[in-house]
């Protein structure tokens, strides 16, 4: 019953897919034990900070039916406010406080204004314009080097307790030193726990109806009486709030952000891509999703690498499996999965689950 | 006005020209004048303004009518423009003799050639495009956005697959380099020849929609799809027509776009795209005149606020595109039904 009321009464609905996200949940919590290693640890967080930025962005392109290309603006706007206040100020508690604080508001302000401009008039513009002020932002970004470090980006540190040299335990449990990067971990799992089951609270309630109602048919929705831009603009400020807080976890976690591990374009694509791959508009789908892609990304390269060498005999076909070619195959895999594929991974199980 | 009444002729209908529109290019030339102060440095940005935009325009059009025609969404449209600056590359690198020859018309053969074959290889992939990408998604915007965009990453790849992914130089022609002197001004050759072939492609395109069947029917299309079929035209086969010379169109653009950079990177389509976008924002979705005015506007003010504060270059033309959208929420020239 408590479970119930906790996913907001939207159970998996599939036996695989319950089985799936409870090996990942359990694999998650206990990431730090079954992998101590620095670069394992690394990758679980790395996911952990996918789940929240693209669920977030499920909200908006799977619930609300509108396509933003501005999501990672909001994310390296969160990531920007930790590495900004952290290294201009100092690193206390108060002035992180202050930096989640200022990012937060400027990404509601953003949102906000971008939203009741572009969806006021026509919501097909929201798409180009999302495009065109995200890239104006990322090249802004870069320029401004004096508050944002430009290409090279920020290092910056974190309060003490989060730092890996400090320890709270001095033996370690099973292994493992209970250090600040220990405790940084679990913060991250925490709050990406407490979002995604936010997030299932928001689709589920009312207002996440309408969203659902907007997405199907924009013009019967608007006949019932429902403000569909108030709807839409909600929605987007909403998502974008997520982001951000995406974007503070990967500062948390790297100590270091730039406008390419926040701010690029492909991380945009990822995004799509992970969303598409998962299932629009189920919430799970961000998780199953995420967890493929890293794990994927990390051996595609690996993979591509093996092809390149074989088929060094024939040399485009060598040129096509390089490895720096690796987003040639994601786009495609993209298109593939939005053709055959549409409902995703959950969609799949769950629709196998129902019979249909 | 009462002599053609008393004259007994049956009074024409008079057309309802919106001018206003067309006002906006001077006065934002105007306007820029006493903020950039010297006479001749205005001359020089207002020429290099118009050039950039009426290369802009070139590749905005098909675009534009794409969209009017089909109502269809495409985010890949970029990838005709680098891939047709690549393909001049190549094909100003296999007539070395005709590039560098001092002679202005060897010259523009050359660059013309470089053109014409763009002009081809883009049209050519618009047919694949279209018949691979864009014709199973109909209808459904949000797909639309997806797939093209997928298109546009893969795309890209295949030409750093082809031409390898760093930048390449695009040399402009012996002839066509260097620049015109009037009075302090120097005006570079190479923008007036944009100028011109701008001009000619918006009288052609102006010809071929306004005094031809073939325009008729696009513009009927435009207005409404339905109606023209139910009249027993395949508008299928237009919107193919229109989609492949939109491409062709963006492929000749692009040529013209990598000679005005002189050089070319794999990521241009990506950059020009989102130029593009604002100008048919700007001109209404859909409609050509709207498209030069946009495309006139984008480009003085790119130019204009370049010279005058680099850093805030980029939001300008985000600006403008807000201060029009204000003004006419859906853009200078509204197409109907859309």
């Amino acid at each position: 019953m408590t479970l119930n009321r906790l996913l907001s009464d939207d159970l998996p609905r599939s036996k695989i897919l319950t089985a799936i996200l409870l090996t990942l949940f359990v694999l998650l919590a206990l990431a730090p034990f079954i992998a101590p290693g620095v670069n394992a640890l690394s990758v679980a967080a790395k996911i952990l900070i996918f789940i929240v930025l693209v669920a977030s962005f499920d909200l908006l392109l799977g619930y609300t039916g509108i396509v933003s290309f501005a999501h990672t603006m909001f994310f390296g706007i969160g990531a920007y406010g930790v590495a900004i206040a952290c290294s201009r100020w100092g690193a206390t508690w108060l002035n992180l406080g202050l930096g989640i604080a200022t990012a937060l508001v400027l990404s509601v302000l953003l949102a906000l204004a971008i939203g009741l401009f572009s969806l006021r008039v026509r919501a097909i513009f929201f798409a180009m314009i999302t495009l065109a002020i995200a890239s104006a932002f990322q090249t802004l970004a870069s320029q401004l080097s004096e508050i944002t470090g430009g290409e090279d980006g920020l290092n910056f540190s974190l309060p003490d307790m989060l730092a890996s040299g400090y320890m709270y335990v001095e033996q370690p449990i099973f292994g493992v030193s209970i250090s600040g990067r220990f405790v940084t971990y679990y913060i991250l799992f925490a709050a990406a726990l407490a979002m995604v089951l936010a997030l299932l609270r928001i689709v589920n309630s009312p207002f996440g109806r309408v969203l659902q109602a907007i997405r199907e048919n924009e013009f019967r929705a608007e006949a019932i009486g429902y403000r569909v831009v108030m709807y839409r603009t909600i929605s987007s400020v909403l998502s974008a709030l997520f982001a951000t807080m995406a974007g503070v976890m990967l500062a948390l976690w790297l100590r270091y952000n730039g406008p390419d591990t926040s701010l690029s374009f492909e991380i945009m694509l990822d995004v799509l891509l992970i969303v598409v791959i998962g299932g629009m508009g189920t919430i799970y789908g961000s998780v199953i999703g995420a967890v493929l892609f890293v794990v994927a990304q990390s051996y595609l390269q690996d993979l591509l690498k093996l092809g390149s060498d074989a088929a060094s005999g024939l040399p485009w076909l060598a040129a096509l499996l390089s490895p720096d070619r690796w987003l040639l195959w994601l786009g495609v895999l993209f298109v593939l999965s939005v053709y055959y594929f549409p409902n995703g991974i959950v969609g799949r199980l769950r629709n196998r689950a129902a019979g249909l | 006005m009462s002599n053609t009444i008393t004259s007994g002729a049956p009074a024409k209908p008079s057309i309802d020209f919106d001018w206003k529109p067309l006002l906006l290019v001077p006065l934002l030339a105007m306007l820029a004048l006493p903020l950039i102060g010297s006479p001749s440095t205005w001359l020089t940005l207002t020429v290099a303004g118009l050039a950039m935009g009426m290369i802009i325009f070139v590749i905005a059009s098909g675009l534009t009518l794409v969209f009017g025609l089909m109502d269809v969404l495409n985010f890949g449209h970029g990838v005709f423009i680098a891939l047709g600056a690549f393909v001049a590359t190549t094909v100003l690198g296999v007539m070395p003799g005709w590039a560098a020859s001092p002679e202005l018309w060897r010259n523009l053969i050359a660059v013309f050639a470089a053109m014409l074959v763009a002009m081809a290889v883009a049209g050519a992939v618009g047919l694949a495009f279209e018949r691979v990408l864009v014709r199973p998604v109909y209808g459904q915007h949000l797909k639309q956005i997806l797939i093209t965009m997928g298109g546009m990453i893969i795309g890209e790849e295949l030409i750093k697959v082809i031409w390898g992914p760093q930048q390449i130089p695009l040399m402009l022609p012996e002839g066509l380099r260097g620049a015109v002197i009037v009075g302090d001004a120097a005006i570079e050759k190479f923008r007036l020849l944009a100028v011109l072939l701008g001009g000619l492609v918006f009288v052609a395109l102006a010809w071929v929609l306004t005094r031809t069947k073939i325009g008729l029917l696009v513009r009927a299309g435009v207005e409404n799809g339905e109606m023209v079929e139910s009249l027993g035209y395949r508008i299928r086969r237009l919107f193919i027509a229109v989609f492949v010379v939109g491409s062709a169109l963006a492929g000749t653009g692009g040529v013209m776009w990598g000679l005005y950079q002189q050089t070319v990177t794999p990521q241009m389509g990506a950059q020009v795209n989102i130029l593009i976008f604002i100008v048919i924002i700007i001109g209404g979705l859909g409609s050509t005149g709207g498209a030069l005015i946009g495309a006139l506007l984008v480009g003085l003010m790119a130019n204009y606020t370049g010279f005058l504060a680099p850093k805030v270059a980029l939001f300008s033309n985000i600006a403008l595109m807000v201060a029009i959208l204000l003004w006419r929420p859906r853009g200078v020239y509204p197409v109907a039904n859309r």
